[in-house]
């Protein structure tokens, strides 16, 4: 570790450029922010790391932060339209034999939920955060290939309108969330649902690829100088596992998307029964993935935890390692789960059984987790603002989430309660418990680093015991009514099976639920318009996103911060430590060393293009007219081809200097 | 805030009273397999129960304590963070034995369900349609092997072997008071092992969603006495019963002559059509359409009239017939005990 030699104000590595290229490339050096006064840096950096004025400047845009704040709103409205969707059910379920909406919307109706509240909200929201958070919290000026990041949210927004249109065309995919085949065949999949299923799958899982290695390369290789592993946040730490689980999940379900449209326009018969192929193959894969898919939902939302745990608690957070260790085993973990979602196929059931133990096992680290959190909060009564108020909820449900599925892992007794209500409950505990409500405790805590102002405390309040007490009303009686034996996925139930009551109830609850988001959207609007100036740090934490201004300038920091705990803010009362040495003419970060975080290179972050909008645009419509037919992918080539040359055409400038 | 807790635990009080009557309730078990089921989810879930409030202990402690020093959050207590140290290790320590407990738990129960049915004597082969179940007795004697529908007449007090597969997308056999469920996949032949302690109607449903009609493939296990149960079979084999009346007479011909007769099977008349229901028998039984309406002269007037009214997206056509014509065939199927 070498801290110690990072003294304020150090340059960079010495001049080294010059020997690099420089007898063929003169080096055209610009001005550095060595020793350059706070005001002309400023703007100096405002000028070079600026989004371009006007509507093509707009969508130019390669700034993480005005990508994420994009993604963030765009998965808070997918949200809450697959909140809509949810309460269209819960009516339709409030009684028996109702006829509020018939089985053909109904199956449109909690497939789409599923897709949107999956793909659409989960998976988008946590990386968007990551995409805001990540390099702010290691402390640079970007994300890692920031058009890269701006083409992910393009093909990812094209995905979303694509099923919603879909949607609204009355030809939303209808096969369940998971569309197994047959049911999404060829044979038993008419129309053209199936394939909207399958492509849009295919759009989101390409941008959720793109943001991970973006958070990989970004964590690994630009951390502030100092930052070595054992300083990198908690929050940071889950989302480059949740990242690298995105890399090694995602794959399995674009392959089972293009198998399934492969049988579906060419005939390949891959699933198929009839003709060889095997309809048991896609549930592997599918879950494959899917599995492993909770955790992507999951591990960010730990992340968070654990930034808001240590802030309130007024500590770093207890057993720092074994969090870590933690995170990293319930990524490899995660892929050994999946067939727990398979035990009623009727596997052998000795291999069942293994599964039933990797299932427990994964417990283990969870648990690690949940007890390093107690032990952090146990120094004294923690601050209860509303970010912790969540962080309590997401105890008291997550814990229950976690528990039912411990009952789940078993295999005799999973088969009583696989696709019924019990389930439903179960991962609504996990998603809503274990992500949702720590999302909605760091909508509180970042809201004012995002937007300056504060959220109001008193409607937080409010907004959590709605929010707690309609989650649970709706969801836990769906335990019982599973036990009772009412299946998942059904648009309505026989009046003598007696489940009436207990469906009215959940729906009341369902509906409560929503009405604390929309008061949650008032909050937020009403904050981001009167709320109380924030400041740079209202909660005194101690990570680095809370260094710079509130809301952060384009460049992040004016300048790069050097990095000697943790928690830096904390070590550091009176100012950090800095790296000087930065271009401040063109848009330079540092590149730091994988483990010791050695400031290593200066490497030029991409400016703003239009090209990854254009790139978006021709990849997603050749997904879109692949669903009609193959010849898509012949006619797609040469737009997706013309916009990736623009993309990367070269721009002439000098070679990145060491 | 009283009134409203005690009405809230009255509510749920009646609530839970209230399923328990159920027959189709993993919490009401009728045989062996469930019962041991039912055992295994009351036993986790009290244990569960057990931790989540130590959990929940563990959250509200820190919560009435006194605040926090306002000292600087970087210091701290080395020997209260060793004591607690030791107390998360103990915790960790505590639920991998509680997980491998449970582990075990689960593994002894899954072998006792698997020696169920070791020594079933009868098969009957269950084949997922959208949205029915086909049923098929199998016996040594091909003479005597049965095909019926969506009701499982079974000897109370005998195992008996479910072969299960599908002809069209996945469905999943459960019956909740008897049995966990298991999948009807194309291609693959599941084996599931049943039995019913006593006699009853004990009421199940597809489990995997597989279209529009999930919801209403709704099956009857009638588990009877064995001589009733022979009795009952024997009565199957028998060819339809010939009409009695002349309006039922003239309900034959036009089953005969209508689309009907292209879908369904009726023993001893040409109608062979093996897509649909074997409806030889079809009056004998409790419920028409899965499980969607119960046996009566005007259900089986309205499921003919209008099925897609009864059952949007059935695979059931509407047949155009005049009302004397529909009258007719209800009259004809009616006798067809």
């Amino acid at each position: 570790m070498s801290s110690a030699d990072l003294t304020s104000e150090r340059d960079l590595p010495p001049e080294r450029e010059a020997t690099t290229r420089g007898d063929l490339v003169p080096e055209r050096d610009g001005p550095r922010d060595t020793g350059m006064d706070d005001a002309s840096l400023h703007r100096w950096l405002a000028r070079t790391w600026r989004t371009p004025p006007g509507i093509i400047g707009a969508l130019s845009s390669v700034d993480h932060k005005v990508i994420a704040r994009r993604y963030l709103i765009t998965a808070f409205l997918f949200l809450c339209l697959g909140g809509l969707n949810a309460v269209v059910m819960r009516i339709q379920l409030s009684g028996p034999q109702r006829g509020l909406i018939g089985p053909d919307l109904y199956n449109q109706l909690f497939t789409m939920h599923g897709v949107t509240m999956m793909f659409l909200f989960a998976v988008p929201i946590v990386q968007a955060t990551g995409i805001y958070l990540v390099p702010l919290m290691v402390g640079t000026r970007n994300i890692a290939f920031p058009r890269l990041n701006a083409f992910s949210y393009w093909v990812y927004v094209s995905g979303g309108l694509f099923a919603w249109v879909s949607f609204a065309l009355s030809m939303a995919p209808d096969v369940g969330w998971f569309a197994y085949v047959p049911l999404s065949g060829p044979e038993y999949g008419p129309g053209k649902r199936a394939d909207v299923w399958a492509q849009m799958i295919t759009y989101t899982e390409v941008s959720s690829l793109a943001v991970a290695v973006a958070t990989i390369v970004t964590v690994l290789k630009q951390r502030a100088p100092g930052m070595s592993l054992d300083k990198i946040p908690l929050y940071v730490w889950a989302l480059l596992v949740t990242s690298f689980v995105v890399v090694f999940a995602m794959p399995a379900v674009m392959i089972t998307s293009t198998f399934l449209i492969l049988d579906r326009l060419v005939g390949t018969h891959i699933f198929n029964p009839a003709e060889g192929g095997d309809a048991l193959l896609f549930q592997h894969l599918f879950w494959f993935f899917g599995h492993p898919e909770v955790y992507i939902i999951f591990l960010p939302a730990t992340g968070m935890v654990s930034a808001i745990i240590p802030a309130f608690a007024r500590r770093p957070a207890f057993g720092h390692l074994g969090l870590v260790l933690s995170l990293i085993a319930v990524g490899f973990l995660s892929f050994g789960l999946w067939v727990h979602h398979m035990f009623a196929t009727g596997l052998p059931k000795l291999g069942a059984s293994f599964f039933t133990a990797s299932s427990m096992l994964i417990a283990i680290p969870n648990g690690v987790q949940i007890f390093c959190w107690l032990a952090t909060l146990w120094d004294g009564r923690p601050v209860i603002r509303t970010p912790l108020l969540f962080v309590l909820g997401f105890f008291f449900t997550f814990v229950i989430g976690g528990l039912t599925g411990v009952m789940l892992a078993s295999v005799p007794l999973d088969l009583q309660v696989h696709d019924t209500y019990f389930v439903v409950a179960h991962f609504h505990y996990v998603l809503i418990g274990g992500s949702v409500f720590p999302l909605l405790g760091a909508a509180y805590f970042w809201f004012p680093k995002i937007t300056g102002r504060m959220m109001s405390e008193r409607l937080g309040r409010w907004h959590f015991w709605l929010a707690m007490i309609g989650f649970n009303a709706a969801f836990f009686p769906m335990h019982i009514v599973g036990l009772w034996g009412m299946p998942r996925r059904v648009y309505t139930y026989p009046a003598e099976l007696g489940w009436g009551n207990i469906n009215l109830f959940i729906s009341a609850g369902a509906v409560l639920f929503f009405l604390s988001f929309v008061l949650f959207a008032f909050n937020l609007v009403h904050g981001a318009l009167r709320g109380a100036p924030a400041g740079d740090n209202p909660w005194d934490a101690g990570t680095l996103e809370w260094a710079t201004s509130s809301p952060p300038p384009s460049y992040n920091f004016a300048r790069i911060p050097v990095v000697t705990n943790v928690e830096p803010l904390w070590a550091e009362r009176e100012a950090l430590a800095v790296a000087t040495g930065l271009r401040v003419d063109a848009r330079e970060l540092i590149i730091s060393t994988v483990a010791e975080a050695h400031p290593d290179i200066r490497e030029k972050s991409a400016t703003p293009s239009i090209w990854p909008l254009l790139a978006a645009i021709a990849v997603g419509g050749t997904f879109l007219y692949s669903i009609f037919t193959p010849w898509a992918i012949v006619w797609g080539a040469a737009p997706i081809a013309i916009t990736l040359i623009g993309w990367f055409w070269p721009k002439g400038d000098p070679e990145d200097e060491e | 805030m009283k009134r409203f807790a005690s009405i809230a635990f009255g509510t749920a009080t009646a609530l839970f009273l209230q399923g328990c009557a159920g027959w189709q309730s993993a919490l009401d078990p009728k045989g062996p397999a469930a019962s041991e089921l039912a055992w295994l989810i009351w036993f986790f879930a009290g244990l569960c129960a057990v931790v989540w409030v130590l959990v929940m202990i563990a959250l509200a402690m820190p919560l009435m304590m006194r605040p926090r020093e306002p000292a600087e959050p970087l210091v701290l207590d080395a020997g209260a963070d060793n004591r607690k140290l030791r107390v998360v290790m103990t915790a960790v320590g505590l639920t991998a034995v509680i997980l491998i407990g449970l582990t075990l738990l689960s593994f002894f129960a899954n072998r006792t369900l698997a020696a169920i049915g070791s020594d079933a004597a009868l098969t009957i082969r269950v084949t997922g349609h959208q949205w029915w179940w086909e049923v098929r007795y199998e016996d040594a004697t091909p003479s005597r092997i049965l095909t019926t529908a969506n009701e499982i007449h079974i000897p109370a007090g005998e195992p008996v072997r479910l072969l299960l597969t599908s002809t069209d997308v996945i469905h999943s056999f459960w019956v909740p008071s008897l049995s966990g469920k298991l999948d009807l996949i194309p291609g693959h032949m599941n084996v599931l092992d049943i039995k019913a302690d006593k006699p009853g109607v004990y009421r199940g449903q597809c489990a995997e969603f597989c279209g529009a009609q999930h919801a209403n493939m709704g099956t009857f296990i009638i588990a009877e006495p064995r001589a009733k149960f022979d009795a009952w079979w024997n009565d199957q084999l028998q060819p339809a019963a010939a009409p009695m009346s002349g309006e039922a007479k003239a309900g034959e011909d036009l089953f005969l002559n209508r689309p009907c007769v292209m879908c369904h099977k009726i023993g001893g008349t040409p109608a062979g059509g093996t897509v649909a229901p074997d409806l030889t028998h079809v009056a004998s039984r409790q419920t028409l359409a899965a499980g969607t309406l119960t046996m009566s002269r005007g259900n089986l007037a309205a499921w003919i009239a209008d099925p897609q009214g009864v059952k949007p997206g059935s695979h059931m056509p509407v047949v155009d017939l005049s009302g004397d014509e529909l009258n007719a065939i209800v009259a004809y199927l009616e006798g067809l005990k």
